[in-house]
């Protein structure tokens, strides 16, 4: 997932096209309506009603789709293209579920000894929604549910497949250290001076980034250095959303930076919100201190 | 029994155990009903109640007022703020039609976050049946 609409709908027409597909076939009740299920039922709602004991007892109508459920067993009944469409929100990093909306009609009361049998549709997938635990996905789904056979009640089911906002902080874990050997020493050198090194071969003045053992354009070895002046624009970049990295906390936007010299650098455009990054935004070089041993050049994105 | 009667409220004290016998009498292992390091792990601060148990309450609340013969017809209910444990829940429901035996509700189950459940109840009370149902528009209550 990115942050760029076009995929958003790319990503939202694939959703779309599981609408109408059974979520559940021909399930069966792991159980048949039964006392003790609905006594234990009655003890945690606190609900007292005498409709729900003696011989001519119903199962409390809201109980409807306890009798689906499958516990901690498998659900054989799920579909594929249930399992499919869950998958793919849960790739896309909405991996988190919420129930939001149940609507349930019921036809016929449910009584001991009634056989339970189900099949489901889903419904509808909305279009990516912003909400207080995350963005994510509504799925709806409707279930019919049988005794012996019979329509006794219509569930209607809301999930929001969601990617959570307020993820916990994970201890903070410190940014992957970078590789300094001989070739590229005098960079970093540079680096923690707050300067921004290019190499410049010093026989045919072509300027070079990364730092090479040799020039590209002429096979010399001999090289020099230019301070870049800082200034530069973003000539392309991409919006990191998942997987997620120790030390990065996404989404963010990591830009390849063209400088004024003409060389290019990859680093983390900031500052700006990930999503108001754009190709030829003009950005200005500063160092930023991650931890007490790691700085980095990074690149302030300017807005106009 | 009239459009625009209030029902009396229901205080439901939102404990740990009300949410795990909850979970588990509907046959709910989501673990961020009854894992409070799993559900902060999904970036829920404590474990919190599943929508089968809201239901449950909402059915109860209904059923507890218009007594044992009451049939629930429907009950389509929407869940915001989460009920998470030391947390109470106040059910308050307002009549807003009533149709020959049929009457429908709307409820509102508030904690301390702000409301919890909002939806509709569709409740049928046979004649005699507990708190009667007026006969038609403007007709007393039998």
């Amino acid at each position: 997932m990115s942050g760029e609409p076009e995929v958003h709908e790319e990503f939202e027409a694939r959703l779309k096209a599981y609408e109408g597909l059974p979520a559940a076939a021909t399930g069966v009740g792991r159980d048949p309506v039964n006392e003790p299920m609905i006594r234990h039922w009655c003890e945690a709602m606190g609900d007292t009603s005498p409709a729900y004991t003696g011989p001519d007892a119903i199962a409390p109508p809201t109980m409807l789709q306890a009798w689906t459920m499958a516990g901690l067993t498998r659900r054989p009944e799920r579909t594929a293209a249930y399992d499919e469409l869950l998958a793919l929100l849960d790739a896309s990093g909405h991996d988190a579920v919420v129930a939001t909306d149940c609507a349930q009609e019921y036809l016929r009361p449910l009584r001991p000894g009634d056989a339970i049998t189900f099949d489901s549709v889903i419904e509808s997938v909305s279009g990516r929604k912003t909400t207080k635990l995350g963005a994510g996905y509504f799925v709806t789904t409707r279930t019919d549910v049988r005794a012996g056979g019979e329509l006794a009640g219509i569930h209607r089911f809301r999930i929001l497949k969601y990617a959570p906002a307020h993820r916990p902080s994970a201890p903070a874990e410190r940014r992957p250290r970078p590789v300094v050997n001989r070739d590229n020493a005098g960079f970093w050198e540079g680096v923690a001076r707050h300067e921004l090194l290019i190499q410049r071969c010093t026989a045919c003045d072509t300027l070079r980034f990364p730092w090479l053992p040799g020039c590209n354009t002429c096979g010399s070895p001999d090289w020099d250095t230019v301070a870049a002046s800082g200034e530069g624009t973003v000539y392309s970049y991409v919006v990191m959303h998942h997987p997620p990295f120790p030390a990065f906390e996404p989404p963010y936007a990591v830009g390849l930076i063209e400088l004024a010299e003409g060389v290019r650098i990859v680093s983390n455009v900031v500052g700006v919100p990930y999503d108001k990054v754009r190709i030829g935004m003009p950005v200005r070089l500063e160092f930023q201190r991650y931890d007490d041993e790691l700085v980095l050049p990074v690149f302030q994105g300017v807005t106009s | 029994m009239n459009a625009g009667d209030r029902l009396p409220p229901l205080e439901i004290p939102i404990t740990r155990t009300l949410i795990v016998a909850g979970a588990i009498a509907s046959r709910d292992y989501q673990d961020v009903h009854h894992d409070p390091e799993l559900a902060r792990q999904k970036g829920s601060p404590d474990i919190f109640m599943n929508i089968l148990t809201t239901n449950g309450l909402v059915g109860r609340y209904i059923t507890d007022h218009f007594g044992p013969r009451a049939q629930l017809r429907r009950v389509a209910i929407r869940l915001g703020a989460p009920n998470r444990p030391g947390d109470t829940m106040v059910l308050t429901g307002t009549v807003e039609e009533v149709d020959g035996d049929t009457a429908t509700v709307r409820i509102v189950g508030a904690n301390g976050l702000g409301d919890h459940v909002t939806g509709t109840v569709t409740v049928r009370v046979p004649a005699g049946a507990g708190e009667g149902l007026s006969t038609g528009a403007g007709g007393d209550s039998v």
